[in-house]
């Protein structure tokens, strides 16, 4: 599904990834650790198109999302549901209107819309927060509010940048919970993390980065760096 | 696009405007001082307009003639001027009526009556007065005169003298201040014009600098350009027509009390009856320009935030 061809990417004279090759299966869910600066986040970046690589090829799917015109990257995105750390929620929109924000953006019918973001609301467990701003909600209502958002389209891939980063043992247990139940009903799923606790919950395939390589790809589940 | 994305980013314009809080109030009231100076600038070019026009008709050329000249011959000479494309107007003063203004004029100056009553009979040559479209034009004009005489029957010229040349510097020197002004006024409402134009530009990229994050995260969630600058656009637009609507309205108040207070000195320009003859005029500049301007601003500072 994901094919990261001998990708490179630098900044200057600093290499932030060099010569990683990856591929990620659909319905896998995969965490990707590494220190700070070791290239997690750049790997995400050049998946959704935000970075251009360096040298190498990145494939979703047949297309290489190299060669994607900038007029055509909308329509690559609506396949990818994205979760940031800092949750990246519209500030003058409600709780609701952030979720129905992305179906807009898809092009979806005003009923869609009046029927899938209550639903999504609910699985979320904030129904009574859908008139709520964001900075009304706190860090791990966000966050689910974040997930709401991007699985509203139900996309072919989720991509999680630090998603508890933010958010105390509590809400992080719940936003690992909600990863996983969406991973089960087949959503292919890409983490980034520092959180051990995490990675150990989730129990799925590991990849671990370390200045711009990738230095461990185990199946078994466990944080190692 | 459909009526269903059009619908959307009205609403979510309207929102945003709405929701703005102190940015869209202060881009409202910077946009209400561009549209404001705009205003005064459409007020200091009818001003400048009217004060040269005032100037322009008080300068003429006066055409003596021949006591002798027939009236007949008079007003063949005023259908030849009239005829040139450089003359505005022509106005016959005979020489009963040179008689009668000029009695007139020294009505309290016995002096000069007596002597003119002990001349007997009327000294006084009829004329015509020539005014020019432009004062640069007189020459021209004076030279037709000399190069075709107008001639009486028995073959002598009926024209006495033409006052121009010794008005001809007066005339010249007023000309080209008339010009000078006239540039240097415009440029000066120009340059004004401009500054402000780029102050409000200057202010839409600010709000909009603000919801960068924002544009960024639309774009991360797949909406295309187009859906995420419109609704921008719409707060642009919807902010430049309250601040056109608030200059519109104040304007009323400010003209009334400075054609009160400035008609004297303007020599009879009342800013206030200038507004009310010309509200359609300065309604229509006034809300073009706000919603340009807003359009305008928005998509321009809008899309240094598009590439990602």
């Amino acid at each position: 599904m994901i094919y990261f061809d001998k990708v490179t990417k630098r900044y200057g004279d600093t290499a932030a990834l060099e010569g990683v090759t990856i591929s990620v299966a659909p319905k896998e869910f995969v965490s990707i650790v590494g220190h700070s600066g070791a290239g997690k986040t750049t790997l995400l970046k050049l998946l959704l198109a935000e970075e251009r690589p360096t040298d190498g090829n990145v494939f979703f799917e047949s297309i290489d999302v190299n060669d994607l015109p900038s007029s055509a990257l909308h329509h690559y995105r609506r396949k990818i549901g994205m979760v940031f750390q800092d949750f990246r929620l519209i500030p003058n929109k409600t709780a609701y209107e952030n979720i129905a924000f992305a179906m807009e953006a898809a092009g979806r019918s005003d009923e869609e819309i009046a029927t899938d973001v209550p639903y999504i609301l609910e699985l979320v467990n904030l129904s009574d927060k859908a008139a709520h701003f964001p900075d009304q909600l706190s860090g791990g209502e966000k966050q689910r509010i974040a997930i709401g958002r991007a699985i509203i389209n139900q996309p072919d891939l989720i991509v999680a940048d630090e998603p508890t980063g933010n958010l105390d043992p509590i809400n992080t247990y719940e936003v690992v919970e909600i990863l996983k139940k969406i991973n089960e009903l087949g959503t292919t799923i890409i983490i980034t993390t520092h959180n051990k606790g995490v990675v150990d919950a989730i129990g799925k395939r590991v990849i671990t980065v370390d200045r711009g390589k990738v230095v461990r790809d185990d199946a078994g589940g466990k944080y190692s760096l | 696009m459909n009526w269903m994305v059009t619908k959307r980013m009205l609403v979510a314009g309207g929102k945003n405007f709405a929701r703005g809080g102190a940015v869209s109030a202060a881009t409202v009231l910077i946009m209400t001082v561009t549209l404001g100076i705009i205003a005064s600038l459409i007020f200091l070019s009818a001003l400048l307009s009217y004060t040269l026009t005032t100037i322009t008709q008080k300068v003429d050329v006066s055409v003596y003639f021949v006591t002798s000249a027939s009236e007949s011959d008079i007003l063949a000479v005023k259908d030849q001027l009239e005829k040139l494309p450089q003359v505005a107007t022509v106005s016959y003063t005979s020489a009963a009526d040179a008689l009668t203004a000029f009695r007139a004029r020294h009505a309290n100056d016995q002096l000069t009556l007596q002597a003119l009553n002990e001349l007997g009979g009327n000294p006084l040559d009829a004329s015509l007065e020539v005014q020019a479209k432009d004062p640069t034009q007189y020459e021209s004009i004076v030279s037709f005169l000399e190069a075709s005489p107008a001639l009486s029957s028995d073959g002598t010229s009926i024209v006495d003298r033409v006052n121009y040349a010794q008005n001809k510097e007066i005339i010249d020197r007023l000309a080209l201040a008339i010009q000078a002004t006239r540039s240097i006024g415009f440029a000066v409402i120009a340059l004004f014009a401009i500054a402000s134009i780029l102050i409000a530009f200057a202010t839409v990229r600010l709000a909009i600098y603000t919801a960068k994050e924002e544009i960024s995260v639309m774009r991360l969630v797949g909406a295309s350009n187009i859906y995420i600058q419109g609704p921008f656009v719409v707060t642009g637009v919807i902010t430049g027509v309250i601040a056109a609507a608030a200059v519109l309205i104040l304007l009323w108040p400010a003209a009334w009390y400075a054609g009160t207070k400035t008609e004297g000195w303007f020599g009879g320009f009342s800013i206030a009856s200038y507004y009310a003859d010309h509200f359609a005029l300065v309604f229509s500049i006034l809300t073009l320009s706000g919603i340009v301007l807003g359009a305008v601003a928005s998509v321009l500072a809008i899309r240094k935030y598009l590439k990602i």
